[in-house]
């Protein structure tokens, strides 16, 4: 054991795959607070989801003791986390399955790809996924001449419209259904020209489009919700059947998992499937769940594969008070909440993982000094922890990410000297009678100058007052 | 009772207003109200910041100012918040287990005001009077950390002449967040603007809240757009009565 | 060093030892009294399933498929079927048949287990209607019940409602990859 202490932090490599954005968040949601069509279809789902979600959460008289049980769980299991994983691969293996290890996404995508040429086949078919966007697989695939088909209809409109997710669960969020129906009458081979914009013509699109390929793929790739490490069970949510289609109907299929999405027993589950459905899309229970076990004979693939990820998960466990953000079970009950998630939208976070949990994961996945931006994209409110079904206190490690990113040298220097006044009284005392001067940046602070002028912009300074509380105090 | 105020650095300085309502209030309510003049500033600023460690000499401030008090009052939810969840974390992460043990004594003795008015000094009625069409914004921080549920409501409720109006989709953040308004302007921006919208379509002339800082936020937007609507703290309308209105 | 010795490694070390594992606080619901069918079917119906009870289930099969073809897994129980069924094979079934393992009243799900009532998962996968009949005893309250009836290293599917996305504007819309019309048929002995 003590051979392994002091091995260096890996936090995942730059080049491959999608964690990290092209610019810093605000200038990235600036871009997006001026699309109007963005902003109502953001506002019309989240809206919608919020209301959904609390309806059947208000059904459990228990859920407070189910986030409980969820978190302990979580946190029971980073614990233990050595010993899980390697029950896990025992009991995958005995099960039929060929478990291999990925150190970061390079070599997930390498071991995928691999698996795949050895097949012969040209083409797979995926479940949407967070770990595989994450490496950045479909690229990899691409670069080796597969085609990955993304199955989820929200991944479909995604891949489709050659646009980037947005959205842990629902990928497409950004879209409204009219430009659904732009999409696939642009991107989708064989569609009816008469497509309408109405939901159900539109899923029943999708329904037609993918049956061939569904019926005619021998390789799957999937992520996993849950690894079973006393059973070496994996288990699929989701909605559409295009799960249950990839789990089934191929002759080999290859699960990437992220290590901590280990649960340590059987039993563990009647947890998770109570808190991720009700949290993540707002239902009881999801319309399919799918569980299986290795191989079974005569029944779905016959050759299975579970890539285990760490690519920067090991550097997270490493901050005490940052690696409970591995708890996420990717419900993204924190973005539907997040009133910053709500007016940004998903693409604005540059990595897959969006919203608030993203920006307390990604930073760490990649190192703060990648994505120094995230821990800021937060006004701390607080709504994301009241969310989450597992309780991630968010705010928390927003706060302590803020200590680790490394801060402008300005910045630095007027902290530092407000900090060096404060705790002097009688300074403080003058620096607070100079705040009467303020009325020198301009009427209402309009000249303030950069980065102060981002507040004047929108909202005029409060005028001082003529005395502070101190000296009405002092005068009583 | 003798209750120590913790003035807050925003309120102490920009608006006294509120400090100065706090103390009305709770000497009318018959206690004796002091002033520890060694105080500054809660810190949170800093530690929301990340400078936690330039926070360090502003948390043992605030505890070495009012270790002495047995009852405590900022008219503030976020000071109040940052008092009571990250004074003790600020402490154990500079490794000063004695300052964390005294930061935490010193929290559990601290109180947003209307937790004071409500859970020490029981009462719910404090005489007030306000005759304005009034909506009130619970601000996350007293919501989220603090947890003061109705409280503020309560006290409104039975203020004479107060016309309180639900504020729509008030538990959504007005986009402060501190610094965030500046680093995070334009999204600041997005979410004030809904706040202001709800505010308006609520017809009120007041809009209040317990913390001066959100009230800074929303009352800067309102006054740039010249709504007409204006912002007063919880505790200026409680220490209002007939003889004395703000 | 293995890419596994690595990763454990690493966790080992970010771990730094043995940290404190929290004990599992189970205070949420674990007892529950007999399941409520009229809750089972209400969820059922509210998830756009269609609810059947009866004694007759090969009448009520028939009713159901009409003129359609089935397809039936190798265990059904040869009453339930009608005696005009039209067996084909699974690619060209209109319908399938199946039993099932368990049923959650609270959620409205219906659990497969591969049993021989139930069949292999490409069965009730491909043919667009499903005929699910349920013995009551096969109903529980509960998630944490069905947890417990229910075998891991068997091949598992939770059916609740027909397929169904909520990806075109977070709303539940019914009919997607899966069987688009799911029927429940109650059995009452």
């Amino acid at each position: 054991m003590s051979t392994f202490l002091g091995m260096p932090v890996a936090h995942a490599p730059r080049g491959v795959g999608h964690l990290r954005g092209d610019e810093p968040f605000p200038a990235a949601a600036r871009t997006a607070l001026a699309n109007p069509q963005l902003r109502r279809n953001l506002q019309h789902a989240t809206t919608t989801i919020r209301g959904k979600s609390g309806r059947v959460i208000a059904e459990l008289p228990d859920w407070q003791e189910l986030r409980a049980a969820g978190s302990a769980l979580k946190a029971y299991t980073m614990a233990n986390l050595p010993r899980l994983l390697e029950q896990l691969e025992e009991k995958v293996t005995a099960a039929g399955g060929v478990v291999h290890w990925a150190a970061d996404a390079a070599e997930a995508n390498r071991i995928v790809t691999g698996l795949v040429r050895a097949t012969g086949e040209q083409r797979v078919i995926k479940i949407k996924s967070m770990a595989t966007q994450e490496i950045g697989l479909n690229e990899a695939l691409e670069d080796a001449g597969i085609t990955p088909v993304e199955t989820d209809l929200a991944e479909l409109i995604v891949q489709l419209g050659d646009d980037k997710p947005s959205h842990i669960l629902v990928p497409a969020i950004h879209r409204n259904r009219s430009e659904i129906r732009e999409i696939f009458l642009r991107a989708m081979p064989g569609v009816d020209p008469a497509l309408t914009d109405d939901p159900p013509a539109l899923a029943a699109a999708a329904r037609r489009y993918l049956r061939e390929t569904f019926l005619t793929t021998k390789v799957a790739v999937s992520g996993a919700n849950f690894g079973i490490a006393e059973t070496g069970t994996l288990t699929v949510v989701e909605s559409e059947g295009n799960g249950r289609m990839c789990l089934t109907l191929p002759d080999t299929l290859i699960t990437v998992m992220g290590i901590e999405k280990v649960v340590p027993t059987w039993q563990d589950l009647e947890v998770f499937l109570q808190l991720l459905p009700r949290a993540s899309t707002g239902e009881r229970m999801n319309p399919y769940t799918s569980m299986w076990h290795g191989v079974t004979p005569g029944d779905g693939p016959q050759n299975f594969h579970l890539v285990l990820l760490d690519n920067g998960r090991s550097a997270v466990l490493a901050d005490e008070v940052g690696r409970q953000a591995l708890h996420c079970i990717r419900c993204s009950a924190c973005l539907n909440v997040c009133p910053v998630y709500e007016r940004t939208g998903g693409h604005a976070y540059g990595s897959v993982y969006p919203g608030p949990i993203g920006a307390v994961l990604s930073p760490q996945l990649t190192g703060v000094e990648d994505n120094a931006s995230l821990p800021y994209a937060s006004s701390l409110c607080g709504a994301c922890f009241d969310a989450c079904p597992v309780k991630i206190d968010i705010p928390s490690i927003l706060v302590h990410l803020r200590n680790q990113v490394p801060h402008p040298a300005g910045e630095k220097a007027v902290m530092a000297a407000a900090a060096y006044t404060m705790d002097r009284p009688r300074l403080y005392a003058r620096a607070q009678r100079a705040a009467k001067f303020a009325k020198l940046v301009g009427k209402r602070g309009r000249g303030l100058p950069p980065p102060l002028n981002g507040w004047s912009a929108a909202r005029d300074l409060p005028t001082p007052p003529a005395e502070t509380f101190r000296d009405w105090w002092r005068g009583r | 009772m003798r209750i120590a105020l913790f003035a807050t650095c925003l309120a102490d300085t920009m608006f006294p207003a509120a400090a100065k309502a706090t103390v009305r209030l709770l000497e009318r309510l018959g206690h004796e109200v002091v002033f520890p003049e060694a105080q500054t500033c809660c810190g949170q600023m800093h530690i929301n910041t990340g400078y936690q460690k330039e926070a360090l000499p502003l948390v043992r401030r605030y505890v070495r100012t009012f270790e002495p008090y047995d009852v405590i009052v900022a008219p503030s939810g976020s000071c109040t918040g940052s008092i009571r969840h990250q004074h003790k974390m600020v402490a154990n992460a500079a490794g000063d287990s004695g300052l964390a043990a005294g930061a935490e004594q010193v929290a559990t003795r601290t109180y947003e005001l209307s937790e004071l008015l409500i859970d020490v000094l029981k009462v719910e009625d404090v005489g007030a009077y306000y005759p304005h069409r009034v909506t009130y914004h619970p601000t996350c921080h007293s919501l989220r950390m603090l947890r003061v549920g109705d409280r503020p409501l309560r006290l409104l409720r039975h203020v004479r002449g107060l016309d309180l109006v639900e504020l729509p989709a008030a538990e959504q953040c007005c986009g402060f967040g501190g610094t965030f308004a500046v680093k995070n302007a334009d999204t600041s921006t997005a979410m004030l603007a809904d706040k202001m919208r709800h505010v308006l379509d609520t017809g009120a002339d007041v809009c209040t809240a317990g913390d001066t800082s959100c009230l800074m936020h929303i009352g800067g937007g309102l006054s740039r757009l010249r709504t007409g609507v204006k912002t007063v703290h919880l505790a200026e309308i409680l220490a209002s009565t007939e003889a004395a209105t703000v | 060093m293995s890419s596994k010795d690595l990763i454990l490694g690493r966790v080992r070390s970010a771990l730094g030892g043995h940290p404190a594992a929290p004990e599992i606080p189970r205070s949420y619901r674990r007892d529950f009294p007999p399941a409520d069918l009229d809750v089972l079917i209400e969820r059922l119906v509210d998830y756009k399933a269609v609810v059947h009870r009866g004694a007759d289930v090969a009448a009520i099969v028939g009713d159901i498929i009409g003129a359609g073809t089935l397809v039936v897994p190798p265990g059904l129980p040869p009453e339930w079927l009608p005696p005009e069924a039209l067996l084909v094979d699974v690619d060209e079934a209109d319908g399938v048949v199946t039993g099932a393992a368990v049923a959650i009243a609270e959620t409205g799900t219906i659990v497969l287990d591969g049993s021989p009532d139930q069949g292999r998962r490409l069965l009730t996968l491909l043919p667009d209607l499903h005929i699910c009949v349920l013995r009551p005893e096969q109903v529980v309250a509960s998630v944490p019940e069905a947890v417990a009836r229910l075998d891991p290293t068997r091949p598992l599917t939770w059916i609740s409602g027909p397929s169904a996305t909520s990806d075109i504007e977070l709303n539940r819309v019914e009919g997607v990859h899966g069987p688009r019309n799911l029927h429940v048929i109650l059995l009452e002995v």
